[in-house]
């Protein structure tokens, strides 16, 4: 029986690589390996479609990703719309389009 | 533990420590959270060392709880702080030596205020005529009470009956060590050590035969933080930050906790309690959780004195573990007898944290 004594553990902000769960990351790094060529320009976030309208920001999501903070991304990657236009600017010939897909694939698989 | 380049920091924050003739001024809160810890420094200066300590029972708070909770004004502080300099000068004494680190910490920042703008001064000075009548010198030392049984602890360990030594393993006990906040992070010159690897506990606890664990979160707050904590809904923030710590040291396998600052020592032995019955965690062998000392009970305990009447029974995590290890003898029934030898009454099982059972 967890007692309630008024107040809960409230868990710092600090990111803890040794800890975070880096199956995303993993799985993304084996399955689309042109993300590595990623140089975290942000074109991608700028001419995104669904980020002209909610809250939804590419570079962030891989951010969370290196991180191993995968419960926002489980939240944000379906806002993804699949318009490809991030491909389209993307200096470093990132397929992006199979990032999201692949990321949607690899959180199916860890759960 | 790495421990060249500590030590040539060590070697750069060396304090002056009074050898004799200290007054000594006591904590707010010590007395109820572990009540034979001030009372057994006093027995150890007297007995042992054979120092004169004077204590004036009309001496108050300094203020420095209400100053770091920020109920009290800074000018308020350094009145108050005036007086008890006052009572110091009236009974004869110049050295100045405090049972609590925020009170050592504030009596530094009141000082050093002092010293950077004598106007202030002037004006306290003035406050404390106007309030009292009373005029005062400064302390031409100040110390903390660790500081003081860190000076003396060659003679304690040669005067002492036990060793930091597993009596079953005959290995060093592995010791972490955990400083008040207040001692020297914001004065690092006035702590022995200085702010980064402060030696106070780590040199006691290597003189009377342990080891220092070195852990990531070494120097990290234990949680008590004043505000942190005096605030219900903020005790979250509190308790997060003894976790931290916990979670840190866990994987070396302590065999206690040294602590030098009244909160530490409570909020590192209470909220193991607390974040057992939150989350069903224990930090320690087999259920138990890890024993939290302040140093007068360790010198107590390396003294040889009664475990009991260093007030060991009213920690929350059980030090009967820690006892057996070193081979330091107790009675198990006397433990919640009184002074006189009545029943105290007894707590109530914890629902996760055992309760010792002797071997």
């Amino acid at each position: 029986m967890v007692k309630n004594f008024g107040y809960k553990i409230l868990s710092d902000a600090s990111i803890d690589f040794d800890r975070n769960d880096k199956r995303i990351a993993d799985y993304l790094k084996a399955h689309e390996p042109s993300m590595n060529l990623c140089i975290g320009c942000g074109s991608c976030t700028a001419t995104c479609s669904a980020g002209h309208f909610v809250d939804f920001n590419i570079r962030r999501i891989h951010t969370f990703i290196r991180r191993g903070e995968t419960n926002q991304v489980k939240r944000d990657i379906l806002k993804c719309m699949f318009c490809g236009k991030c491909q389209l600017v993307c200096p470093r010939g990132v397929n992006l389009r199979n990032v999201i897909l692949t990321i949607n694939r690899a959180i199916e698989q860890t759960g | 533990m790495k421990i060249e380049g500590k030590r040539s920091i060590w070697k750069e924050y060396q304090k002056e420590i009074a050898d004799d003739r200290y007054f000594y001024v006591r904590s707010c809160v010590r007395q109820n959270f572990f009540p034979g810890s001030e009372k057994t420094f006093l027995r150890i200066m007297k007995d042992v060392l054979h120092k004169d300590v004077f204590e004036n029972a009309s001496h108050t708070t300094c203020s420095g709880i209400g100053y770091h909770s920020d109920v009290v004004p800074f000018e308020t502080a350094m009145t108050m702080v005036a007086r008890q300099f006052a009572i110091m000068t009236e009974a004869g004494y110049e050295n100045f030596t405090t049972s609590c680190i925020t009170s050592f910490g504030l009596y530094s920042e009141i000082l050093e205020t002092w010293h950077h703008f004598p106007e202030v001064e002037e004006r306290v000075r003035q406050h404390l005529i106007n309030a009292t009548g009373r005029t005062f010198n400064k302390p031409a030392n100040l110390a903390h009470a660790s500081d003081v049984i860190f000076k003396f602890r060659k003679e304690i360990a040669a005067g002492g009956m036990y060793r930091l030594i597993n009596k079953h393993t005959g290995k060093p006990l592995q010791v972490v060590e955990h400083i008040g906040c207040h001692y020297s992070k914001m004065f690092p010159a006035k702590g022995v050590g200085g702010a980064e690897y402060p030696y106070v506990l780590a040199g006691m606890i290597e003189d009377w035969g342990g080891d220092v664990i070195d852990y990531p979160e070494r120097r990290h707050c234990c949680g008590f933080g004043f505000r942190q904590y005096l605030i219900q809904a903020n005790r979250g923030y509190s308790l997060a930050c003894s976790k931290k710590k916990f979670d840190s040291m866990a994987p070396y396998k302590p065999d206690f906790i040294l602590t030098n600052c009244p909160g530490c020592p409570m909020f590192l032995d209470r909220w193991q309690y607390a974040l057992s019955e939150m989350e069903g965690i224990t930090y320690g062998e087999n259920g138990l959780g890890i024993p939290v000392l302040t140093y007068e009970e360790l010198a107590g305990m390396i003294l040889g004195y009664d475990p009991w009447d260093l007030g060991l029974q009213v920690h929350q995590v059980p030090v009967e573990p820690l006892l057996d290890k070193i081979g330091i003898p107790y009675d198990s029934k006397r433990k919640f007898l009184t002074m006189d030898g009545k029943m105290m009454g007894q707590p109530k099982a914890p629902s996760h944290l055992k309760f010792y059972q002797h071997e």
